[in-house]
C-alpha cells in the first residue's frame, strides 16, 4: 500500500480504483469519536425538526382547538380536513403551473448556455471574452432592481399575466450561474480529446454532440438542478406579472392563502406541508443526483 | 462588423489546418453564443438601462411615463429612509454571512466524514432547502404568531427581534446548501495532509485551523459570493414576515422599491431606487469578481 501511496502523487482523489482499499485507510486515521462536533450536530437537528414538527401536527390540528394551544403538543383529535381546504383552492393548479414553468426554464436556459459555454471555454477571441465576462457580471444584477422595466416590457409584448411573462425572465435570470457551472465543468476536458475528435474529421458541432455534452453530465445536471430551484423558488416576478388565478404559481398561490385564509393558521400550514411534498418525494427517488448537482453549484 | 469577419477567418484556419495536418481541433464559432447573450440582453440588460432612463421620468403605471428630470434623483437622496434602507441591508447581508458561513462550514465539515450516522443527519439536515423562500417565510410567520405560534411574544413586533427573525428564517433555508458546498470541498482535501499532520503529531483542533481551513479558502469564496449576493433577495421573507416593519426598521432596498412602485404607484421614484440598487449590486459583483478571481480561466485540474 505504500508503495501505491508512493507512485501516485495524490492517492485520494482519483475516484476510480480500490474504494474499499482508500475506506480502510481512511478508517485508519480517524480516532476517538468528535463529541463537540457530535453535541453541536444534535443542536442544529433541533433547529431543522421542531419547526417541521410543529408545522406537521398544527396542520393536522382543527382551527378552533389549533387557537392558544402549543404549537408542539399533538392534536387531540387529528384532521385532514386543512388539506381538503388547501386542496380546495386550486392548490393542484398551481402545482402543475409551476411544474410547466420549471421545466420550460430549464430547457430555456439549456439550449442557450451549453453552447454558450462551449463557445467561452473553447474559442478565445474578444466576442467570446465579452459574452462570457457579460454573463459574469450577470451574477451579481439582482432581478428586483428591473421588475419595474420588465413589467413596463411585459405589458408592451401583451404577455402580462401569462405563464411565458414568468417563464422568460426567471429563465434569463438563472443564466449567469448556470455559465458559470458548465464552463467550470467544460474547462475539464482535455485538450487532447478535442484533437483525438479532429483526427477523425469532427466539426465542432460534432464535438458539441458527441464530446462536449457527454462529458459535462454532471455540470449540466447540476444546472438542471439549479435552474428548476429558480423556477420553484421565483415569488417576485409570478407576483409582478400575473394577476389571474390561470397562470397562477405555487409560490404565489401560498401567498395568497395568507389572505385567504385569515387566521386560519392549521390550513396555511397545511398548503406549506402539500408544497413540499412534491419535491421531498423526488429528494427520496433521486438524492444522489439532487445532492450531487448541488454540491455542483459549489465548483470544485 | 469587422471583427465578426475576423472570428470566421479564425474558425476558418483551424478548419484549414484539421485538413491540411490534423492537429489542431477546430473551435466552435463565436456566433453560437449569440442566441443566449441577446436573451439575456433582453431580459436582463435592457431593462437595467430602462430603469436608468425610468428614474428620470414620473409614471404611475398607466398611460406612457412623463419626464422628471431629476425630481425622483433629488427625493431619493434627501429621502431618510434610504440611508436606513441601505444600513439594514448592509447589516443583514454582513450578519447573514457571519451566521450562514460559521454555521455551515462547520456542519459542512463534519458531515464530510463518512461515518452512518453523519450520513443520516446529513441528510435530515437537508430537507428545510426543499422548500421554497415562500413557503418557509410563511412558515415561520404562522409559528411566530404571537397568538398562536411556538414562540410567545411578539418577536416581528421589535426591531431586533424582527431583523434577527429574518436572519435565522434565511440561515434556516440557505445552510442546508452551503453545508453541501462546503461538504464538498472538504471531502477534496487530500487526505495525505492530514496523515502528515497526525504524524507531526497535530491535534484535532490543530489540523482543523491549519489544513481544513485553508484548504476550503476556495470554497469559501464561492459559498460567500453566492450568499452575499443571494441575501439581496431574501424580498419575500421581509414582505411576508415583517412588511418592512416595524415602521420601515427592516425594509430592505428592494422592499422599499417595491413600496414606491407597487404599493404608491411611484414608479419614477421605484426606478431610482432600483438604478441605485443596480449600481450598488454591481459595485459588489465587479469588487467580489477581482477579490476572488471568479472569473480566471482556470480549472483546479491544471497543474496536477
Amino acid at each position: 500500500m505504500s508503495h501505491d501511496t508512493l507512485r501516485r502523487p495524490c492517492p485520494v482523489r482519483s475516484a476510480g480504483p480500490a474504494p474499499a482499499a482508500a475506506a480502510r485507510r481512511r478508517r485508519h486515521w480517524t480516532r476517538r469519536p468528535n463529541r463537540l462536533a457530535g453535541l453541536g450536530s444534535v443542536l442544529w437537528l433541533a433547529v431543522v425538526i421542531v419547526p417541521i414538527y410543529a408545522m406537521i401536527t398544527t396542520s393536522l390540528t382543527r382551527q378552533d382547538e389549533a387557537l392558544g394551544k402549543n404549537a408542539l403538543t399533538p392534536p387531540a383529535d387529528p384532521t385532514l380536513e386543512n388539506y381538503g381546504t388547501v386542496l380546495d383552492n386550486g392548490f393542484g393548479h398551481f402545482l402543475l403551473n409551476t411544474a410547466l414553468a420549471a421545466a420550460a426554464v430549464v430547457a430555456i436556459v439549456l439550449v442557450l448556455c451549453v453552447p454558450l459555454s462551449y463557445v467561452a471555454v473553447r474559442t478565445r477571441g474578444f466576442w467570446s471574452g465579452a459574452a462570457f465576462r457579460l454573463f459574469l457580471l450577470g451574477v451579481a444584477i439582482p432581478a428586483q432592481a428591473v421588475v419595474i422595466p420588465l413589467y413596463l416590457m411585459i405589458a408592451k409584448l401583451n404577455l402580462y399575466d401569462s405563464l411565458l411573462a414568468v417563464v422568460l425572465p426567471t429563465a434569463a435570470f438563472a443564466m449567469p450561474v448556470s455559465v458559470l457551472i458548465l464552463t467550470g465543468t467544460l474547462r475539464d476536458i482535455s485538450e487532447e480529446m478535442y484533437e483525438a475528435m479532429a483526427l477523425d474529421g469532427a466539426s465542432p458541432t460534432r464535438m458539441l454532440f458527441q464530446l462536449v455534452i457527454p462529458m459535462a453530465k454532471g455540470g449540466i445536471s447540476t444546472v438542471v438542478v439549479y435552474a428548476a430551484l429558480q423556477a420553484w423558488n421565483g415569488f417576485l416576478f409570478p407576483l409582478i406579472f400575473t394577476q389571474s388565478d390561470g397562470p397562477r404559481v405555487l409560490t404565489l398561490g401560498l401567498f395568497n392563502y395568507v389572505s385567504q385564509f385569515g387566521v386560519n393558521i392549521p390550513a396555511l400550514l397545511a398548503s406549506v406541508v402539500l408544497s413540499g411534498i412534491p419535491i421531498f418525494a423526488v429528494y427520496l427517488v433521486a438524492r444522489r443526483a439532487l445532492v450531487g448537482g448541488l454540491m455542483g453549484v459549489g465548483g470544485k | 462588423m469587422s471583427p465578426s469577419v475576423t472570428t470566421r477567418t479564425k474558425g476558418g484556419a483551424g478548419a484549414g489546418v484539421r485538413a491540411g495536418a490534423g492537429v489542431r481541433a477546430g473551435r466552435p464559432n463565436a456566433a453560437w453564443a449569440l442566441p443566449a447573450v441577446l436573451f439575456f440582453g433582453f431580459f436582463a440588460v435592457v431593462p437595467m438601462a430602462l430603469a436608468f432612463y425610468l428614474s428620470f421620468t414620473k409614471w404611475n403605471g398607466l398611460g406612457d411615463p412623463q419626464p422628471a428630470g431629476l425630481a425622483n434623483w433629488r427625493k431619493l437622496l434627501d429621502d431618510p429612509r434610504l440611508t436606513q434602507s441601505l444600513t439594514v441591508t448592509v447589516l443583514l447581508t454582513v450578519v447573514s454571512w457571519v451566521f450562514q458561513t460559521v454555521v455551515s462550514l462547520l456542519l459542512g465539515v463534519w458531515a464530510a466524514g463518512r461515518q452512518r450516522n453523519r450520513a443520516i443527519l446529513s441528510a435530515v439536515f437537508f430537507v428545510p432547502f426543499l422548500l421554497s423562500s415562500t413557503a418557509i417565510s410563511l412558515l415561520f410567520y404562522a409559528l411566530l404568531d404571537p397568538n398562536f405560534g411556538l414562540v410567545r411574544g411578539d418577536t416581528l413586533g421589535s426591531t431586533s427581534g424582527a431583523f434577527l427573525a429574518i436572519v435565522f428564517v434565511g440561515g434556516w433555508q440557505f445552510i442546508p446548501f452551503h453545508t453541501l458546498i462546503y461538504q464538498g470541498g472538504a471531502r477534496q482535501i487530500p487526505e495525505v495532509l492530514y496523515q502528515a499532520a497526525a504524524m507531526d503529531g497535530a491535534g484535532r483542533c490543530r489540523q482543523f485551523l491549519s489544513i481544513t481551513l485553508p484548504q476550503l479558502r476556495n470554497t469559501a469564496t464561492t459559498s460567500g459570493v453566492l450568499m452575499i449576493v443571494g441575501s439581496l433577495t431574501y424580498f419575500e421573507t421581509v414582505l411576508i414576515l415583517t412588511q418592512g416593519g416595524p415602521g420601515t426598521d427592516t425594509a430592505i432596498l428592494p422592499y422599499l422599491m417595491y413600496e414606491a412602485g407597487f404599493k404608491n404607484y411611484d414608479f419614477g421614484y421605484a426606478s431610482a431606487v432600483a438604478s441605485f440598487l443596480v449600481v450598488a449590486a454591481t459595485a459588489l459583483s465587479l469588487l467580489l469578481v477581482r477579490l476572488t478571481g471568479f472569473g480566471a480561466m482556470r480549472s483546479t485540474r491544471e497543474g496536477m
